[in-house]
């Protein structure tokens, strides 16, 4: 009887991420793009000469790539999903949903990835869909695109993700225009793989809204002369409603309370130990929070990753990144469980677990 | 907590181009030459790290002195 209890258990969780979810999913290619035009710290501190070079090295940023005027966050996500066809041999045609993860549209109307599944040249019955998210997005992308295999039958998925908030920075914000850099990965999701994204956990304070936000430009707030009223912050940074804001200490604050927990949850609903996993990758914001994240929670520093150094924050892609930096540099490998957690505006947070 | 001896060499050893034995319990740290808002950020994450205990901009707002930020982690942890 004990025997047959044990069995049970042991059978329940190492089935449990697939009871939650049907049919399994897998990461199967990533591939991103970045901008040409380079943004240093050379040339930050030429720009900023009265900046502490100290302070900002614990952002942990060396350059960023920056988005060319006129240029779209749809433009980057085509691009990449181009470049995720080229760099690993995907036909196009197999594409069976287009998943755009991003904040800030071509348009009010229609869909930004409806034109970008024109510019493809994708299937008419591949479907499109924007996700307005920001730097929680990827995971909630992923989830999607394991909903759609696991409910609506679908092989294969590309999701992009993109962000051009540097076009939203207020020329003299900068921390912002530190910490900020433009990007699109693309990342292929299929249901004929062997490993599984699964045990994913959400969470939404929207009390906190107002803690980064372009207040101005959208339905609420059009854009009016008082949109450009400049105030300095107490990081002697200018802002104005018509460009993004952060309040960073709140954000800091809200990211060491919740992330810890969200890995947490996220383990428990897994069924595993800190130990099972393999590599932490989370969203990069600035490598000072992802390091009180990583003490909080004792993770080693072997199974965490820091992937900003060269691109700066990419907002909903800095997983998808840094998940390519870490498959390039050999640290991450087939078979290997990698938790990913992302975190930011909205107040929004997401977590799963991607067997690799 | 830790006497407050150890808690100011903790933040000597986070903020760069202090000088140390420059701090103490009695500095109005806003008034140091070397310090800047991100030293909050500083204060906020070695808070979390070392003792646990989450502070915030409020917290530090109505803080003044060394002293006072000692109190309110000392108070909580």
């Amino acid at each position: 009887m004990a025997c047959y209890y044990i069995c049970v258990v042991w059978f329940y969780k190492r089935c449990q991420p697939f009871l939650t979810f049907g049919s399994m999913s897998t990461i199967q290619a990533i591939s991103y793009y970045l901008p040409d035009a380079i943004y240093t710290n050379e040339d930050f501190f030429t720009e900023f000469p009265d900046s502490k070079k100290s302070n900002f090295d614990k952002i942990g940023v060396r350059k960023r790539h920056i988005i060319a005027q006129g240029e779209t966050a749809s433009d980057l996500a085509c691009r990449a999903a181009k470049k995720l066809f080229e760099e690993h041999g995907i036909d196009k045609n197999e594409i069976d949903f287009l998943l755009l993860v991003f904040q800030g549209p071509d348009y009010y109307l229609p869909s930004s990835s409806g034109i970008i599944h024109a510019k493809l040249g994708l299937r008419n019955d591949c479907g499109a869909m924007d996700i307005e998210m920001g730097c929680s997005g990827f995971v909630y992308g992923l989830s999607v695109a394991a909903g759609l295999i696991a409910a609506a039958g679908m092989k294969k998925i590309v999701l992009l993700t993109a962000s051009s908030l540097t076009n939203t920075l207020h020329p003299k914000d900068k921390g912002s225009r530190f910490v900020f850099g433009d990007g699109a990965a693309a990342t292929l999701i299929t249901a004929d793989g062997n490993g599984s994204i699964n045990s994913f956990v959400f969470g939404n304070d929207g009390k906190g809204y107002e803690k980064i936000i372009i207040r101005d430009g959208g339905a609420r707030n059009p854009i009016t002369y008082g949109s450009h009223d400049e105030t300095t912050d107490e990081f002697g940074s200018v802002i104005c409603n018509a460009n993004y804001f952060m309040d960073g200490i709140s954000v800091f604050m809200f990211s060491t309370k919740r992330v810890p927990q969200l890995v947490n949850d996220v383990l428990a609903k897994a069924g595993l130990q800190k130990e099972d996993i393999d590599l932490f990758v989370f969203h990069q914001p600035n490598i000072m929070l992802n390091e009180t994240i990583r003490k909080k929670l004792d993770i080693q520093e072997d199974k965490f990753v820091h992937s900003m150094a060269e691109v700066g924050n990419t907002v909903q892609s800095t997983i998808p990144i840094a998940l390519y930096e870490s498959i390039q540099n050999g640290r991450l490998k087939r078979g290997m469980k990698v938790l990913v957690a992302g975190f930011g505006v909205g107040l929004s947070w997401s977590g799963a677990i991607i067997d690799y | 907590m830790e006497d407050i001896a150890v808690f100011i060499k903790k933040i000597e050893g986070e903020i760069d181009g202090l000088t140390p034995g420059t701090l103490t319990p009695d500095a109005k740290f806003r008034d140091l030459p070397e310090w800047s808002s991100m030293h909050a950020l500083i204060l906020i994450a070695l808070s979390e790290t070392e003792y646990d205990v989450s502070i915030s901009g409020e917290d530090l707002r109505g803080c003044k002195t060394v002293q006072d930020i000692y109190n309110v982690i000392s108070s909580r942890s």
